[in-house]
Order: C-alpha cells, then structure tokens, then sequence
C-alpha cells in the first residue's frame, strides 16, 4: 500500500465527507434506535421515559414469537430454493464457453429492473382472476380459482424469484474458478457423477454456497415488500411487525426493540458463516 | 438447434455419452429457470397493451398507455424520483469513489466496518433507524420529511455499494504506476486525478448505474422517511399494486423496465467503446 507521504490532511479530505455521511445515516440513526428500545411509547406515539426492558420480553410473547419464528422459517425455506434452483445454474454458466457473458447477463438482468415491478408481476400471475386461473378455467381444468395468492407460498415463490440471482452470482463465482482436473481425478479414480458432486464438487464450492446463503438469507429475515404483497394480512413477518409498529400502530420503542432482534440475528448468522479471511461481500 | 447443446466444456473424456447427456439436461434445466425469470415480466408487458381490463386478451391498444401519462399523481411521482435518483447518485458516486480511494490507501475499520454494515441491513430496519432519526433531530431543526430526507437517505445506503464496486477495481491497481507520477512532481491530488481517476472511470460508470437504479426503485426506505409533498414512483406503484391489478400499473411497469434496460444496454455499450 502506498502510504500518504506523512501528511494525513489529503486521506482526511477523502474519507470525511463518507465518514460524516455514514455518521448521519447509519451510526446516530442506530444509536437512537438502541435508545428507543429502551424507553416506553407515548400517548401520542413519541417516545418516553421511564427507561424499560419490557420492549424485549413482549417479544417472548408467543405471539410475537411466532412470528419470528415464521420468518426464520419462510427464509430458510426460500433460501434452500434458491441455493438448489441456483447451483445447476451457476454450473451450467460455468461451462458455457464463448456464450458465457450472454448467459451470466441473463441472470444479472432482473437486478436492474425494479424489484418492485417483479413483485407485481406475481400478482399478476397468481391472484384469483389472474392469468394462471383464467387459464385453467378456460381449459376446464378447474371450476372454482385456485387460491394461490395471499398465502406462505405465494411469498417464498417471491422471495425466490426476487434472490435467486443473489444465490447463483456467488456460487457461479467458485465454480468458474475450480480447478478442473480435481473433478477429472475424480472420475479416473472410479467416482460416479454423483460422487464428484457431492464429495468434490459441493465441497469444493462451499465459499461460494455459504456467500450465497448469506446474501439471500438475511434480506429474505427482513422482508417487508414481498410479504406485504405475496402474503396479504395472512403472512405477518418481522419486517412487517417492524413497519407497522412505526406507523399504524405508532409504538416506536417495541418496533426499535423488533428491528435490534432482528438485526442481532442477522450479525449472529453472518459472523457463524463466515470464516477467518474469507470476504463475503 | 445451437441452444441445448452445451460447447464441450465438460471435463473427463469428450464423447463420453452419460457426460453429454448430463450437458443436455443442465441446459434444458436452465432454459427453465431462464424463463422462471423473465417469463412474467414478459405476460406482464403483453398486457399492458391489452384493451380489455381483465386478464384475457381482446386486442391491440395502447389506452392503458395514455391513462397512465394521464395521471398527475404518476407524472409527478415520477419527477420526484427521478430528481431524487439523479441528486442521490452524484452525491453517493463521489463520496463512494473518494472513500474507495481513501480505504485503498490504509484501511480504516471504523469506515469499512460501517459500510459492511450498511450492507447487511436489512432495509426495513435501516428506514425505521433513519425515520427515528430524523424525527428526533427535528426536535432541534426547524424541517420536516421531504425529499431532502430521501435524498439524505439513498445516499447513505448507496455509498458502500459504489465503494465496493470501486475497491474491486482498485485491487487490480498497480500502485506503481501512482508513485511514477509522484516522482515526476505531481501532487498527491493530480496524481489521483490524472492517473488513478481515468483508470477507475468503468468501475465508477458501473457504480453510479448501481446508485442510480437502488435508489429509483427503493420503496421500503423511501416510503418511511418521505414526507406528503415527496411522494416516489415506487411508492404510487405500491399503492396502486395494492389497492389490485391495474393495466394501467402494466403499462407504467413496462415503461420503467424498458428505460431501465435500455439504460443499461447503453452505458455498457459506452463502457465497451471506451
């Protein structure tokens, strides 16, 4: 690395305007949220003291419990889809010579239209007088619509098709840079496929599996979109408890304690995945 | 037929009948999954130019289109955002750049630990922190939500995604070549300005498309720290979205896809001339 030459003034003017921006938007905002979690909610819907740990113990409420345990749940799940739809995928990129860019920007695409947009198109597909149903009525495959909007499916197909590309970008990352000849050693050494997939392959790219199971787990915790739309009233998960604490509701101090919940989960799975001197981002 | 075929990447011995039906299956596998993704955007566009509002094709017509230029709240929504996505960009790939520059130089864990975190998260809580945040500082300040607050906010959360696309670039930077320019007499500030700067201008491109498209869509941060007078695109098209299916709301998701994609297509062009 090459040093400033003694004189720090120059580092400063470039990291500062980042530092204060990050101060402002990431570091007060967490600090009043932290304080927030602490206190009790007004009358009106500010914040007051006495100062209070009952914001976290109402989370052990069943409850609100349950509704952790939900989202685990439903990102789990989500989670699992998008790793097993992905590694095929990612593999098939990897060995798709001159064509490679083409198939690898087919994935990428969906990340720059809006995620929003995606959202709605599933409605679109999906609700009672959608696509999907007007056309199986049609075809008298179905008399009544199938209820296929509005429920926990419904959001794990969203948080899938919203991630999936999350999910391959990493694992096709490892898998551009395996090193052939272990999977060739493999095979001279008698291995079926379904060996080397599974004891060399998977093994070999689990870097890239575990950066992808980050990188679609912990936005698929803290879904708030996707399960307000997919899931209607039905499907309340921790990002929506969080929103509506924050407006409807207008309990500030158990919304901050939810979002620091949350948040802890989040750093506690990251740091349990990661390992010494791999970078996940 | 070229698509199913797989180019012969495949290790072990080519010819090998199992290896080569193992690449057609792999294919067809990801034509699925290709169309898994694009395939509803795509019935999405379609009916955008449907002229019956319900979900069975009637012909041809571009009223949905016309509607949805007609409606104030979408127009003006969309100036919002726009105004919003370009100031936030600016703002966000200048500060992004420097500190990549800055971290690249010696590393700060303060800084970079921040911006890590600032990655993972989840939106929901960064809106709900910023909210707190800006109503408690409004205790002091005489301002109110707007979209100086949405502008604040896509800043911050879209510095460490122009810092990281900028600090891949850098890694593959010969530090070298900076220190020539400083045996030659430049100043520590030329020397990134006329040498580092021009070399990290494709990684910066790329990062203010990434600014600028994390910020025209965001809706969940957005719709917690905008005021009444700052109303985003995302935020009327959720509205819409869920007050139920609209082709109108088609019409509006196509244009933005297709300007969004098009975008795209043309700043890699760019980036491939240059």
């Amino acid at each position: 690395m090459v040093g400033f030459g003694g004189r720090a003034s120059i580092r400063i003017a470039f990291l500062t305007p980042a530092a204060v921006l990050m101060l402002l938007t990431l570091v007060a905002p967490s600090a009043i949220i932290v304080a927030y979690s602490f206190l009790t909610h007004g009358a009106y819907g500010g914040v007051e003291r006495p100062f209070t740990i009952e914001n976290y113990t109402r989370l052990y409420d069943p409850l609100y419990a349950a509704i952790l345990w939900r989202s685990l749940w439903i990102a789990g799940v989500a989670t699992a889809v998008c790793l097993a739809l992905g590694f095929p995928l990612a593999l098939f990129i990897s060995r798709s010579g001159a064509r490679k860019n083409l198939y690898l920007s087919l994935v990428i695409l969906p990340f720059w239209t809006s995620f929003l947009i995606r959202t709605y198109a599933w409605m679109f597909l999906l609700r009672d007088t959608g696509l999907i149903n007007t056309a199986l009525q049609a075809l008298h495959l179905i008399r009544a619509p199938l209820p296929m909007l509005y429920n926990d499916g419904a959001v794990i197909l969203g948080l899938v098709y919203g991630f999936l590309p999350f999910a391959v970008l990493p694992m096709y990352a490892t898998l551009e840079r395996l090193d052939q000849s272990l999977l060739e050693a493999a095979a001279d050494l008698g291995a079926k496929p379904r060996d080397t997939l599974f004891r060399v392959m998977i093994p070999l790219c689990a870097p890239g599996i575990r950066a992808a199971a980050i990188l679609v787990f912990v936005p698929c915790l803290g879904t708030y979109l996707t399960s307000d739309l997919l899931g209607g009233s039905k499907t309340i998960l921790i990002g929506n408890l969080i929103q509506n604490q924050f407006t409807a509701s207008r309990d500030w101090p158990f919304g901050a304690a939810a979002s620091i919940v949350l948040m802890a989960v989040a750093m506690i799975l990251l740091f349990a995945v990661r390992r010494r001197g791999e970078e996940l981002l | 037929m070229k698509w199913p075929v797989s180019s012969g990447q495949w290790p072990a011995k080519t010819g090998d009948r199992g290896q080569r039906t193992g690449a057609s299956v792999l294919a067809w596998y990801a034509l699925l999954i290709y169309a898994f993704l694009h395939v509803p955007l795509l019935i999405l566009a379609i009916f955008s130019f449907n002229s019956s509002k319900f979900t069975v094709w009637q012909g041809f017509s571009l009223d949905w289109y016309r509607a949805a230029f007609a409606d104030r709240d979408l127009i003006e929504a969309a100036a919002n955002s726009l105004i919003i996505a370009a100031c936030a960009t600016v703002l966000a790939t200048m500060v992004g750049t420097l500190a990549a520059y800055g971290l690249w130089k010696r590393s700060s864990n303060w800084l970079a630990g921040s911006m890590y975190l600032s990655l993972v998260t989840p939106e929901i809580v960064t809106g709900v922190s910023l909210l707190a945040f800006f109503q408690w500082s409004f205790r002091f300040l005489h301002l109110r939500l707007g979209m100086h607050t949405v502008i604040l906010a896509h800043v911050g959360f879209s510095i460490a995604y122009v810092a990281v696309v900028v600090m891949a670039r850098l890694r593959g930077f010969d530090p070298e070549l900076e220190e020539a320019a400083l045996d030659l007499g430049a100043t520590e500030w030329s020397a990134f300005r006329r040498v580092t700067l021009p070399y990290l201008m494709p990684a910066i491109a790329a990062a203010a498309m990434l600014a600028f498209t994390v910020s025209i869509d965001d809706y969940v941060i957005t719709s917690l720290v905008a005021g009444i007078d700052s109303q985003t695109l995302p935020m009327v098209i959720y509205a819409m979205a869920r007050r139920g299916v609209n082709p109108a709301l088609n019409a509006v998701s196509t244009v933005i896809v297709v300007a969004l994609g098009a975008m795209v297509m043309i700043s890699e062009r760019l980036r491939r001339r240059a």
